[in-house]
């Protein structure tokens, strides 16, 4: 019995120095990122919850002017009130129901044709395929803003080459109309990374071994079937990470109405979340401050989260 | 195309081209042509904007408005345009610099940061790890613009906005590289070469600085370019956590630029391309690390 135990206890003495070993070591080359990954991802959101819960106010006038933080606000403790403003204010709504209108539009016009070109190139009609993998990957180098700059000019008769063409709607350039001008912003994003997506999926095309294809073959299966049966299928988890990817951008919609904003003078500040929450922010919406923009931002957060987490599942069920 | 050629006993055959599928499934003609067609309407969707942003970028404000966007203007004036933009906008190759600075400092930083955290998830086993793991994974999914507005509250309460370091403590952190790095040490750094190592007496931090880091070399290009880009892309951090013009990086300056009542759209275009140029020039250089990256991050996800 007790030689039993000084057996088994000197392995187990030895594991645990070795343990702590990889304890330590592990700790160290992570803790570097981790640290800076608490200060960029959870101390933003733990101080976003805290000032959510807060107002700005002024600092009342007279006497006490300017006795509290900067520009004579004081912060309020308001509980929750900040959440019912903008849960209860119709153009919050507005705005989630027009990104959630273009997701649900773009996504997969842009996944879709990611996926065609990707099969196109895949398959044995192409040669030279670098040509091809660097001219529609190109976009994706250029920044959001850029591109966004590039296509509002395109899109204004003074300056677009082809804007002429179009008549003018509700008063407005043809792409600016504000029937139009989400479907414009639609283009730009499709434009910037649908290349980037046929990357993911010519990478996951490329790496299913091509011996499925000729077994395949040799079973009379054509062409067409082999795309449908055994391609598309093969591609599915590389799909759902691209759709996740873009649930998530599309959330967060900011650059392009930035700009189309300055080109029309009928889109508001609250044309989407991300929008509304950085006018909020810097006082051009009331109520103003970091409470409610914070709050907006939290929300949205929240909807990101919940709609990935949905699609998810939804995907998951698919697949069974 | 080579020849027939018939055999001894008379027939005759034709040997398949190398690199090409078996001639029973080659594909037709027709199918060869809509495909190219296909691929060429696509390409110039893809391309158009960019030739034309390069044709604008030589014209004035007249030229832009009343010749054909396709090709030059009257006279061809990069230089009349440099003379304006730079006019104009005193400042706008400082911005240029920053940008270049902003996004070495927070890609080259990032890369240690994001490998050696990969590496570590891969080959250790240490409490908290898995924890740790599906933070950043979730951190994967966070919308970064909505940490936006959140961030710039905290950095200005700890006094970091309006400084280099608001830009590029935030575009370092890369989840996305942690989990490159981390798919790529667990396939390519072999634990019996670091137990080798060990026991010939090197340290930890020896063996991860001498052997890791040429092992993950790739994925580091990789992480590198993307983190690099990503800082070069960032609009709404530095729009609200920089006041100084002379911090601006490329994409606020020319944010500025648009923003005015009557801009000068020649020197607007030509500044778009100034700062569009540095970030195509790496893609094309770096395009067989950045490519086989993605591969091993969509394949192995």
């Amino acid at each position: 019995m007790s030689t039993a135990t000084a057996q088994t206890s000197k392995p187990r003495r030895r594991w645990s120095r070795q343990a702590r070993h990889e304890a330590v070591s592990g700790w160290a080359f992570s803790l570097p990122f981790f640290l800076c990954f608490i200060l960029v991802f959870i101390a933003p959101i733990v101080s976003a919850v805290r000032a959510s819960l807060f107002k700005q106010q002024a600092a009342g006038g007279g006497l006490y002017g300017n006795a509290g933080g900067e520009g004579g606000k004081v912060d309020v403790f308001v509980g929750l009130e900040n959440y019912v403003v903008a849960g209860t204010d119709p153009e919050f709504w507005k705005g989630v129901g027009r990104v959630m209108l273009f997701g649900i539009v773009q996504i997969p016009i842009m996944i879709g044709l990611a996926l065609a070109l990707a099969l196109l190139l895949d398959s044995f009609l192409v040669r030279r395929k670098t040509v091809w993998r660097l001219g529609y990957f190109l976009p994706y180098a250029i920044p959001g803003l850029i591109a966004a700059i590039i296509w509002g000019y395109l899109y204004i008769p003074e300056v677009s080459p082809f804007a002429d063409f179009f008549p003018n709607m509700e008063g407005n350039p043809f792409f600016l109309a504000p029937s139009i001008a989400l479907w414009s912003m639609a283009n730009m994003t499709t434009w910037t990374y649908t290349g980037y997506n046929m990357l993911i999926f010519l990478a996951a095309l490329q790496a299913i071994p091509r011996d499925l294809y000729e077994a395949a073959r040799i079973d009379g299966a054509s062409g067409w079937k082999i795309t449908t049966r055994i391609k598309i299928p093969m591609v599915s988890s590389a799909a759902l990470l691209a759709v996740l990817l873009s649930i998530v951008g599309t959330i967060q919609l900011f650059n392009e109405p930035t700009i189309l904003k300055k080109l029309t003078t009928w889109m508001p500040n609250t044309y989407t979340p991300m929008l509304m929450a950085y006018q909020t922010s810097t006082g051009l919406l009331t109520p103003s401050g970091t409470g409610p923009a914070s709050a907006i931002s939290i929300l949205m957060a929240l909807i990101a989260g919940v709609l990935a987490v949905a699609y998810f599942f939804a995907q998951r069920k698919v697949n069974q | 195309m080579s020849a027939l050629k018939p055999t001894v006993d008379g027939l005759e055959y034709r040997p398949s081209i190398e690199g090409q599928p078996p001639r029973s499934i080659a594909p037709s003609a027709m199918a060869r042509t809509i495909t190219t067609i296909l691929l060429v309407v696509a390409l110039i969707y893809f391309l158009f904007p960019v030739l034309w942003v390069i044709f604008a970028s030589t014209k004035n404000n007249h030229d832009i408005v009343s010749t054909f966007g396709f090709w030059f203007g009257e006279k061809v004036d990069w230089s009349g345009n440099w003379a304006l933009l730079t006019g104009w906008q005193p400042m706008f190759l400082r911005w240029v610099g920053n940008s270049i600075f902003y996004s070495t400092a927070a890609a080259t930083i990032g890369t240690l940061l994001s490998v050696s955290a990969g590496y570590a998830m891969a080959k250790f086993r240490y409490p908290g790890r898995s924890v740790m793991l599906g933070t950043i994974m979730a951190g994967l999914l966070m919308p970064v613009a909505i940490l936006t507005i959140p961030m710039v509250l905290l950095f200005s309460q700890i006094g970091l906005n309006n400084t280099i370091w608001a830009v590029i403590i935030p575009c370092m952190v890369s989840p996305f590289g942690v989990f490159l790095g981390n798919v790529y040490a667990t396939t390519s750094v072999p634990t019996e070469l670091l137990e080798a190592a060990r026991i010939d007496g090197a340290g930890e931090a020896r063996i991860f600085f001498t052997m890791v880091i040429r092992l993950l070399a790739p994925a580091m290009v990789t992480i590198f370019l993307f983190i690099f880009v990503g800082t070069w892309n960032n609009f709404m951090l530095p729009l609200m956590m920089l006041s100084s013009p002379e911090l601006k990086p490329v994409t606020v300056g020319l944010y500025g630029m648009m923003s005015y009542y009557e801009p000068q759209k020649g020197a607007v275009m030509m500044g778009a391309l100034i700062g569009v140029l540095p970030l195509i020039v790496l893609f094309i250089f770096l395009q067989r690390y950045w490519q086989s990256g993605l591969a091993a991050g969509a394949v192995k996800g």
